[in-house]
C-alpha cells in the first residue's frame, strides 16, 4: 500500500547510556521496507530502549538514525486515553479533523465494528489492545513499532492477536519491528529475528518460512532451540 | 475472544456450567445433596434480598427523618424549651411566613450573590495558578511555595485586615469567600494535572499531539476528577466562609437576620436560617454530584459494595 523509496530503518553506531551506563552501545540496524524484524533478548538488554528511540520518545542518543517520517506505536499496555471514546482514540492526534467514518474502517478491520462509541473501560484486554492496533494503522506508518503488545494478554487471545498482526501487516505492507519476549511468537511472525545483547544485535536469524507457519516446523524448532540458548536458557535434555 | 475461553471453561457437568458461582457446587461432595441445592440456595438469597432491602434512598432518608422525629418528641414533651431550640413546627411555620413576607428569599438573594461573586473570583484565581504550576516546571517553582506559605495562614483570621482593606461592605466578604475558595481548587486542579498518567502522555506524544494539544486532550481531562473534587470542596468552603463573613458588620443577608434574631432569642428564625445555609450548600453540592456523574461517566472506579 504504501511505497517506500528509502531503506525504511539505518542505524549506525547508535549509543545510548543511562547515568554513563551505557544501554545501547554502537548499534548497527538495517530494516527493509515492509520487512517484519522481531527482536528478542532478555530485560534489562537495551530493547526496550531501542524501541523509544525509534518511536521519538528518547532523543538524547549519540550515533546515526535514519528512519521514516511516518511511525506508529503499539505499547505493551494499550495506553488509551479513557475519557475518549473508542473511535476518538483512534483518530486522536491525526492532523485536521479526522471523522468518525475513518477511526471505523480501521476498528472494522481489527474486527471491532460494533465497539467504536464505547468507552475504553468496556473493552476487554485484548480488545483494547486491537483498538491501540488500530490507532497505529490509521496513521498508515512506514514504520510499525510494537513493544511486546501481547505480553498481557493470556494464552488464547494472544494467538489471536498474532494472527491479527501478521494479516495487518500482509495488508498493510508496512516495515514491523516487533520487541517480545517470547521466541514462538518471534519466530511465527517475523522474517528476521534479532537478539540484542551487550547494547548491541549479538546474534541474527532469517526466517524462510512460507505463512502461516506451523509452531511445531522442525525449522522452526531448531531455531529456537538456537535463539533460546543465545537467550541463555538451555534446553532440557529429553 | 473472551468466547472462545468461556466455551472452553463450561465444558464440565452441566449443572456446574449453569451455576455462575462454581464454588457452592464443588464445595458439596459430589451427589451428597439434592441436585437441585444450588439453585434452591440461588433462589432463598434472592427472596432474601428482596424482603429485606429496601431501596437506597428509603433507606438514606432513614437517620435524618428518625432524627427529625427525636426533635419533635423531645420539644412536644417539653424537654427542649423553644428559648433553647424551636419546636419543628415552629420552624416550618416560621420559615413559610418568612418566605411570604419576602424576607428570607431577599436575604438569600444578598448572599447568594456574595457567594457567586467570591467563589467565581476565587475559582478563577485558583484554576489560573493550579494551570500555571501544573503545567509548567518554572510554574511549579514559582507558585506552589508561594500558595503553600498563604495556606498555612488562618483565612478565617483575616477578616480583621480585609475590614481594614475593603471598608466594612460588601468587599471584605467577597474578598473572604474568594480566599478561602482558592486553596481546594489550587490544591486539587495542581495535584490532579501531576497525577495524570504519565504513560498516557508519552502515548499522546508518539500519536503526534503538540504541547497545546496534550494539555486539552490528555492532561486536562485526566485533571478533571481532582478538579471536580476540589471544586466540590471549594463549594462548601464558599459557604462556610459566607457564614463567618456575615457575622461581621452585614446589614443585610441570611446572616444579617440570624444576629438580629439572636438578640431576641428568636430560636425559630435562627434555625430557618441555619437549615437555609445548608439546603442552600447541599444543592450546590447535588448539581457538582451530578454534574461529576455526567463528566466522568467514562471511568472505571470502585462503586461500593
Amino acid at each position: 500500500m504504501t511505497t517506500l523509496t528509502s531503506p525504511a530503518v539505518r542505524i549506525r553506531g547508535l549509543t545510548k547510556a543511562f547515568d554513563q551506563r551505557p544501554v545501547i552501545d554502537g548499534l548497527d540496524l538495517d530494516v527493509r521496507p515492509g520487512e517484519f524484524v522481531a527482536l528478542l533478548g532478555r530485560s534489562g538488554c537495551g530493547k526496550s530502549t531501542l524501541l523509544r528511540i525509534l518511536a521519538g520518545l528518547d532523543t538524547e542518543i549519540g550515533g546515526q538514525v535514519e528512519m521514516p517520517g511516518r511511525r506508529a506505536v503499539a505499547f505493551q499496555a494499550p495506553r488509551l486515553m479513557p475519557w475518549k471514546r473508542v473511535w476518538q482514540n483512534v483518530v486522536l492526534g491525526l492532523p485536521g479533523r479526522p471523522d468518525r467514518a475513518l477511526a471505523q474502517r480501521y476498528l472494522d478491520e481489527v474486527g471491532l465494528s460494533g465497539k467504536t462509541a464505547v468507552w475504553p473501560k468496556t473493552l476487554s484486554g485484548g480488545e483494547a489492545q486491537r483498538v491501540s492496533l488500530a490507532r497505529a494503522l490509521v496513521r498508515e506508518p512506514d514504520l510499525l513499532l510494537l513493544d511486546e503488545p501481547f505480553g498481557a494478554l493470556d494464552a488464547l487471545t494472544r494467538v489471536k492477536a498474532q494472527r491479527l498482526v501478521a494479516d495487518l501487516w500482509t495488508a498493510h505492507g508496512c516495515a514491523v519491528l516487533l520487541v517480545t519476549h517470547d521466541v514462538e511468537e518471534a519466530l511465527l511472525l517475523a522474517d528476521r529475528v534479532l537478539v540484542m545483547d551487550g547494547g548491541v544485535i549479538a546474534h541474527e536469524v532469517a526466517v524462510d518460512l512460507a505463512r502461516p507457519r506451523p509452531v511445531g516446523h522442525p525449522t522452526l524448532v531448531a531455531l529456537r532451540t538456537e535463539l533460546l540458548g543465545r537467550l541463555g536458557i538451555s534446553e532440557p535434555a529429553k | 475472544m473472551s468466547s472462545q475461553q468461556t466455551s472452553i471453561v463450561s465444558a464440565p457437568p452441566p449443572d456446574r456450567a449453569s451455576s455462575d458461582g462454581p464454588l457452592v457446587p464443588s464445595a458439596r461432595p459430589a451427589g451428597a445433596g439434592p441436585p437441585s441445592a444450588p439453585t434452591t440456595r440461588g433462589a432463598s438469597g434472592a427472596g432474601r434480598r428482596n424482603r429485606w432491602q429496601l431501596p437506597r434512598p428509603v433507606r438514606r432518608a432513614g437517620g435524618p427523618l428518625a432524627t427529625l422525629l427525636l426533635w419533635w418528641l423531645l420539644s412536644a414533651t417539653g424537654v427542649l424549651s423553644p428559648e433553647v431550640l424551636a419546636s419543628p413546627g415552629t420552624v416550618f411555620g416560621k420559615a413559610l411566613s418568612m418566605i411570604a413576607d419576602g424576607e428570607l428569599p431577599t436575604a438569600i438573594a444578598v448572599s447568594g450573590r456574595r457567594v457567586v461573586l467570591g467563589f467565581g473570583i476565587g475559582a478563577v484565581i485558583g484554576t489560573a495558578l493550579a494551570l500555571v504550576a501544573g503545567l509548567l516546571r518554572l510554574g511549579e517553582d514559582l507558585v506552589d511555595s508561594t500558595v503553600g506559605m498563604f495556606r498555612t495562614l488562618p483565612w478565617v483570621g483575616l477578616i480583621p485586615l480585609f475590614i481594614i482593606w475593603f471598608g466594612i461592605n460588601e468587599e471584605p466578604k467577597i474578598a473572604l469567600i474568594a480566599l478561602g475558595v482558592t486553596f481546594p481548587i489550587y490544591f486539587n486542579l495542581y495535584a490532579g494535572i501531576r497525577g495524570v498518567d504519565a504513560q498516557l502522555v508519552e502515548a499522546g506524544r508518539v500519536l503526534g499531539l503538540g504541547r497545546w494539544g496534550l494539555v486539552r486532550h490528555v492532561v486536562l481531562p485526566g485533571a478533571l476528577p481532582g478538579a471536580l473534587v476540589g471544586l466540590r470542596y471549594a463549594l462548601g468552603t464558599a459557604w462556610l466562609a459566607l457564614v463567618w463573613a456575615e457575622q461581621v458588620n452585614a446589614s443585610q443577608g441570611i446572616g444579617y437576620l440570624m444576629n438580629n434574631a439572636q438578640q431576641f432569642f428568636q430560636t425559630d428564625v435562627i434555625v430557618v436560617c441555619l437549615v437555609t445555609y445548608a439546603v442552600l450548600g447541599l444543592l450546590c453540592d447535588l448539581i457538582v454530584r451530578l454534574a461529576t456523574k455526567y463528566l466522568l461517566s467514562w471511568r472505571a472506579s470502585f462503586e461500593g459494595a
